[in-house]
C-alpha cells in the first residue's frame, strides 16, 4: 500500500434551497422506491409481489420529476440520473425512516402506511405551493399517494384485526418503527424558510392531519399507539442509519462501476 | 400548410397512436393529449399528460407521437409534460370507455369516488354483468388495472384503476 490517503470529499448539497427541498421530497420517494424494489420476487403472494413493486415504480416516477426539478433549480447540470446514481451518503436527504429494512411483509406495510399518510398530508398540502412546479408534481403525485395510503391501511387493518400472531408481528414492528416518526415532522431551517415563502406547508399542520389519519388506521387494526421516544438521526440532512449505504451500493454499483453506461 | 391545417393533421396523426399497454384504445380516448396548438413562433407544440407518474410508457408513447408527427409533415413540433391539472380517469372519452369494455377491462369507475378511505363501487362483471363482484388486488399486471373477480360466474377480470 503507498501512504497516499484517499480525501473523503464533503458532502456537496445544491446552494439554493428551493433545489435542497425538491431534493428532500424526492430522495424520500428514491430510497422508498428502492427498498420496496427488493420486494419484487420475493412477496408473500404474487398479487402483493405486484402490488408493492406498482407502489415503488409510482414512488420512482415522482423521485424523477423532483430530482430533475432540483437539478434544474441548481442550475449545475446535474441531472435526474448523476443526482440518483452519484451522490453519497451524506449528501441523500431522505428522511431515517424510509431506508429501514423491508422485515417482514407486515413490517413493510407498518413502514408504509406510516410513510403514505405523511406523504399524503403533504402534498395535499403542497398542491398549493407557491412554487409552481412543486405544486403540479403534488397535483400529480397525491393521487397516487392516496391510492397508495388505500392498499397499505387495508393491509394493516387486515393483519392488525387478524390473528393473534398477525397481530403481535405488526404491533412490534411498531413499536420499532415508531421511534423514525419524529423526524418527519422535526422541522429544520430548510423547513422554516419554505414554509415562510409559502413553498412548503408548517410540518405542525402536516403532523395534525398525519395523526388523525393514522390514529383512524390504528384503531380500526385494533393496534396500540406507542408512545413518542427521543431520536438522534436526522436523514433528512444528511445523517443516515446504517442501512442507507447498503442501499446505495446496490442502487448505484453499475453507474460506479460502469461511468456513463447507458442502453 | 396553414396553421388551421397542421393542428387539423396533428390530431388525425395523434387519433391514430394506439396506448402500448392497451392498443385497444388510442392516446386521443385515453384522455393524455391535452393540446395541440401552433405557437406564436411557429413551433406546433404538443402536450402530453402520463397516466401514472412511474409509467414505464410515458417515454416509449412520446417516441410513437415523435414519429407519427413527423410522418404527418407537421414539422416544427416541440412536445410538452403536462402534469397539472393531473390526469384523471375521468378523461378516456365515451369512445374510449366502450372500446376498454369491448376489450374486457372494465372502465374505471367516476373518480370522485375514491378517497383513501372509500373503497369505489362494485363494479359490474364484463362476462356476466353480474354486480356481485370484489376487487382482488388493487394493482394488475401494468400501473393502470387492478384485479377483480365475479362471484357469480367466478370470471377474474381487470378494471382501469381509478384515479
Amino acid at each position: 500500500m503507498s501512504g497516499a490517503a484517499v480525501a473523503a470529499r464533503a458532502p456537496a448539497m445544491p446552494a439554493d434551497p428551493v433545489s435542497r427541498y425538491a431534493l428532500r421530497l424526492g430522495d424520500l420517494c428514491l430510497i422508498l422506491g428502492q427498498r420496496l424494489g427488493e420486494w419484487v420476487g420475493h412477496a408473500p403472494v404474487l398479487e402483493e409481489d405486484l402490488g408493492l413493486a406498482n407502489v415503488a415504480l409510482d414512488l420512482i416516477g415522482q423521485a424523477r420529476l423532483l430530482l430533475t426539478y432540483a437539478g434544474e433549480v441548481e442550475g449545475a447540470g446535474r441531472t435526474e440520473d448523476d443526482l440518483a446514481f452519484l451522490r453519497e451518503q451524506g449528501e441523500f436527504m431522505n428522511p431515517t425512516l424510509v431506508e429501514q429494512p423491508n422485515g417482514d411483509f407486515g413490517e413493510s406495510i407498518v413502514r408504509q402506511v406510516l410513510i403514505d399518510a405523511f406523504q399524503l398530508a403533504l402534498y395535499e398540502r403542497l398542491t398549493s405551493s407557491a412554487d409552481g412546479r412543486i405544486a403540479a408534481i403534488a397535483a400529480k403525485a397525491v393521487k397516487e399517494t392516496r391510492y397508495h395510503l388505500r392498499y397499505s391501511s387495508s393491509w394493516l387493518v387486515r393483519l392488525g384485526d387478524g390473528t393473534p400472531e398477525s397481530h403481535s408481528r405488526v404491533q412490534s414492528s411498531l413499536e420499532r418503527l415508531w421511534r423514525f416518526t419524529g423526524e418527519l415532522f422535526d422541522e429544520d431551517d430548510l423547513d422554516r424558510d419554505m414554509a415562510a415563502r409559502g413553498i412548503a406547508p408548517s410540518l405542525a399542520d402536516v403532523r395534525a392531519a398525519w395523526s388523525t389519519s393514522i390514529d383512524e388506521i390504528l384503531g380500526e387494526a385494533t393496534l396500540a399507539r406507542p408512545k413518542d421516544l427521543p431520536y438522534s438521526w436526522y436523514g433528512k440532512r444528511g445523517e443516515h442509519s446504517e442501512h442507507l449505504g447498503y442501499i446505495l451500493s446496490d442502487m448505484q454499483y453499475l453507474q460506479r462501476a460502469h461511468p456513463g453506461a447507458r442502453w | 400548410m396553414s396553421a388551421e391545417g397542421r393542428v387539423a393533421a396533428a390530431w388525425n396523426a395523434l387519433a391514430e397512436v394506439e396506448d402500448p399497454e392497451i392498443p385497444a384504445l388510442t392516446i386521443v380516448e385515453l384522455g393524455i393529449v391535452r393540446f395541440a396548438e401552433v405557437r406564436p413562433d411557429g413551433v406546433l407544440g404538443v402536450g402530453l399528460s402520463p397516466t401514472y407518474t412511474g409509467c414505464p410508457a410515458t417515454e416509449y408513447i412520446e417516441t410513437l407521437v415523435r414519429g407519427a408527427l413527423d410522418a404527418a409533415d407537421v414539422s416544427p413540433f416541440a412536445l410538452t409534460r403536462v402534469l397539472d391539472p393531473a390526469w384523471s380517469s375521468d378523461w378516456i372519452t365515451e369512445e374510449g370507455r366502450r372500446k376498454l369494455a369491448a376489450y374486457g377491462i372494465v372502465p374505471p369507475p367516476p373518480a370522485a369516488s375514491s378517497g383513501w378511505r372509500t373503497n369505489s363501487a362494485p363494479v359490474a362483471c364484463p362476462r356476466c354483468r353480474s354486480t356481485r363482484t370484489e376487487c382482488t388486488s388493487q394493482f394488475g399486471s401494468t400501473p393502470c388495472k387492478a384485479l377483480h373477480r365475479c362471484r357469480d360466474c367466478l370470471e377474474p377480470f381487470e378494471c382501469f384503476k381509478c384515479i
